[in-house]
């Protein structure tokens, strides 16, 4: 039973349906060990944005307060697409590498773990 | 004089010698909402308020206590109590605590008079009456608070409005939806049981103490006054609670699951007060954490013994929320510190004397984890750089606060669960709130999300001038840092008046 | 019957002063603890308040169900009867 209802049969309607956002789909973006940013961000993406946008602009933009932003080595990062290992084609548009609607990118910065390692 | 009739005989005389039974209509037409959640009452009778509370008597107290209520915020007004207050940054608690919570007080009051009319029991009908009334008194006696504080303050003009669209709102807004479009048994063992009785002290009482250890005699005064009807509140909740797991066995799993749901609802929500304690009383009365081990695993650990004869087992993630003690009131500092551009109160650096009590409370996480980013974030202002996180939060489906909790073996990393349903996907912050998304998805696909609403155009604008007009809040005067706001130079203009008055007389 | 504390928290006023001396007289194990604007008693399984040791603190009778004037929070299973008002853990 999908909910408790006092009508049989009721069902609800998603709110967040990717036809609600016009040309754009919803992603979600972490940077690992860094929680000085208190959770991952939410943007309104189309998916013919290529995937540097998001390094070469969108991660700078909102990341770069971070003293250890400066320091990454973009050549050492690992990711995750929605729970799997990943590796970004930069060129390439991220609706054309699996990067859908209310899709999940975390990545990580070895060596690279917040202030004092704290994880922050 | 007529001899004074014994409170049992009075009880039953205006309860269930009050009622009866229709026949002109089938009594399943005139109470269509308590069979479809599947819980089974045979004998409405068995239901007793042990307080044995009556309307006579009700009239009387509430009487008693609104004439001195009413008296304390009368002379508060009239003494500018507001200027006894420790320090304006306690401000930001409260106004969090009235346009949070007050809006609350007003949807219990509505739902607990459809109870009263929809439930079959007579003595629960009269439960409920009374507390549709309570609530509805808390809701006028705090806008009374805000309608005294809003002359002097900033953020408190149009709570109505804002609790309706600003994002940390949804978070109390969509608690209360959740339960008031729940049948009535789910609503009684969610607000009466899990909230009222095992969780509410942890909103109330060291708040409240906590305010008139800060000076704010008005919040004392109207908190405890509504929590003198909280303990009949509470006193029902756990009546409700053993009065549907005796009649019959086949209620048990439906309770054990609402419980557990409920329970985890609450724990979230309340991760507000965590916050407020630890981070925004400039007088701390006791931690978070003190206060959880007070009253949920000491209190509530003593009420799951008790139940446990029913059959009725702890919460199912009451561990991972003993184990979030330590952490959760400075993961929601973070978020609020950050996004307080968006919000309706300041927030501020933290002083070397806070951080040595926060590292003193908690010794096992404050310096090793949250220390280092609250230097961080004091050094980036002093260099005139103060940290504002200016893109939009990942939210919970369910609980819909941003997405800041942590993997409970891992204070360093985010706890991220998700779920396909429907070809969509869907994110939490926690098992718990993904456990209550998989039991009735259905209901939770329809969440209004702000930061989604923002994205598909729905609140203003794209911009956050634009997301805070339609708040009906202002830029930089209702919010962002307290340091250098016009809430702190009035606050210290007056101060320093009351002292130029003081040395002359 | 269990030995997990009961709890009564009363507001610290005039009206719910002489309830909190009946209780420590009348519940040698209960534990009194000071906050802020409020008093918070615990007591291991069980404790009783009787109307009589209020009513005689005060000087006039005391019916427990002015008890709702004073009280802010309760932790236990009540029982009340004109006499008494009662917390307890099975
Ligand atoms: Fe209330
Ligand atoms: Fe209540
Ligand atoms: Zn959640």
């Amino acid at each position: 039973m999908a909910v408790t209802a006092l009508k049989p049969g009721y069902t609800g309607q998603n709110l967040d349906a990717v036809e609600n956002f016009g040309p754009n789909q919803l992603v979600y973006l972490h940077w690992e060990k860094h929680l000085m940013f208190c959770a991952a961000l939410a943007f309104p993406f189309p998916p013919e944005m290529p995937f540097g946008a998001i390094v070469g602009e969108v991660l700078p933009q909102f990341y770069g307060p971070h003293p250890d932003f400066e320091k990454i080595d973009w050549s050492t990062v690992r990711w995750t697409l929605d729970g799997e290992d990943f590796v970004p084609d930069l060129e390439a548009s991220i609706g054309s590498q699996g990067v859908g609607h209310k899709s999940m990118l975390r990545f990580w910065t070895p060596g690279l773990d917040g202030l004092g390692d704290s994880g922050a | 004089m007529a001899k004074k009739i014994p409170l049992k005989r009075k009880y039953e005389m205006m309860t269930r010698g009050l009622a009866w039974d229709t026949t002109y209509q089938d009594m399943d037409d005139v109470y269509p909402y308590d069979k479809f959640e599947g819980i089974k009452i045979h004998d409405w009778d068995a239901w007793e308020d042990p307080f044995r509370l009556t309307q006579d008597a009700y009239w009387k107290y509430q009487a008693e206590k609104e004439r001195k209520l009413y008296a304390v915020i009368d002379s508060f007004a009239q003494n500018n109590g507001q200027l006894g207050l420790s320090d304006a940054r306690y401000l930001g608690a409260l106004k969090l605590f009235l346009t949070g919570v007050s809006p609350l007080e007003y949807q219990a009051h509505r739902h607990f008079a459809h109870l009263a009319r929809n439930i079959r029991g007579t003595g629960a009908q009269v439960a409920a009456q009374m507390q549709s009334i309570d609530e509805l008194r808390h809701a006028q006696t705090q806008i009374h608070a805000i309608s005294h504080y809003n002359k002097y303050f900033d953020g408190l003009h149009d709570f109505t409005h804002m609790h309706d669209r600003v994002w940390y709102l949804s978070v109390p807004k969509s608690f209360f939806d959740d339960a008031v479009s729940a049948g009535p048994f789910e609503f009684f063992t969610a607000i009466s049981f899990s909230f009222e009785y095992v969780l509410t002290n942890l909103l109330f009482v060291p708040f409240m103490s906590g305010a008139a250890y800060n000076g704010d005699l008005a919040t004392v005064t109207f908190g405890f006054s509504a929590q003198s009807d909280e303990s009949r509140h509470m006193t029902l909740g756990l009546e409700v609670i053993k009065f549907l797991l005796e009649q019959d066995e086949a209620n048990v799993p439906i309770i054990q699951h609402w419980i557990d749901k409920w329970f985890w609802r609450g724990h979230r929500l309340l991760s507000l007060v965590g916050m407020m304690m630890d981070y925004m009383l400039p007088k701390k009365i006791m931690s978070w954490k003190d206060a959880w081990e007070m009253y949920f695993e000491e209190q509530g650990g003593a009420l799951f013994e008790d139940l446990a004869r029913y059959g009725i087992r702890p919460p199912m993630h009451a561990e991972q929320a003993n184990n979030e003690k330590h952490r959760i009131s400075h993961e929601v500092w973070a978020i609020f510190y950050q996004y307080t551009h968006a919000a309706g109160f300041h927030t501020w650096d933290i002083d070397d004397e806070h951080k040595a009590w926060l590292s003193a409370e908690y010794p096992d996480t404050f310096d090793k984890y949250y220390r280092p980013r609250l230097d961080l974030w004091k050094q980036m202002a002093a260099d005139g750089n103060r940290y504002y996180n200016m893109a939009l939060p990942q939210l919970c489906q369910v609980c819909q606060i941003p997405m800041g909790f942590t993997e409970p073996d891992d204070p360093t990393t985010i706890c991220f669960r998700s779920r396909e349903y429907q070809g969509d996907r869907y994110h939490f912050c926690s098992d718990g709130c993904q456990y209550i998304f998989d039991h009735e998805p259905e209901k939770y696909i329809q969440a209004w999300l702000p930061v989604h609403q923002i994205f598909q155009g729905n609140c203003g604008g794209a911009e956050i001038p634009d997301v805070l007009n339609w708040y009906h809040l202002n830029l930089g005067v209702d919010n962002m840092a307290y340091e250098g706001s016009a809430e702190e130079k009035i606050w210290n203009d007056w101060m320093a008046t009351r002292r130029v008055g003081a040395a002359r007389t | 019957m269990s030995t997990n504390n009961v709890s009564i928290t009363l507001q610290n006023t005039e009206d719910a002063r002489p309830i909190v001396e009946a209780i420590t007289a009348d519940n040698p194990d209960a534990t009194v603890h000071h906050y802020p604007a409020m008093v918070k008693i615990d007591c291991p399984g069980h404790l009783t308040i009787s109307a009589e040791s209020v009513g005689e603190r005060l000087g006039r009778d005391w019916d427990p169900q002015e008890l709702h004037l004073s009280v802010i929070s309760l932790s236990g299973n009540i029982d009340e009867d004109d006499d008494h008002f009662d917390l307890s853990w099975n």
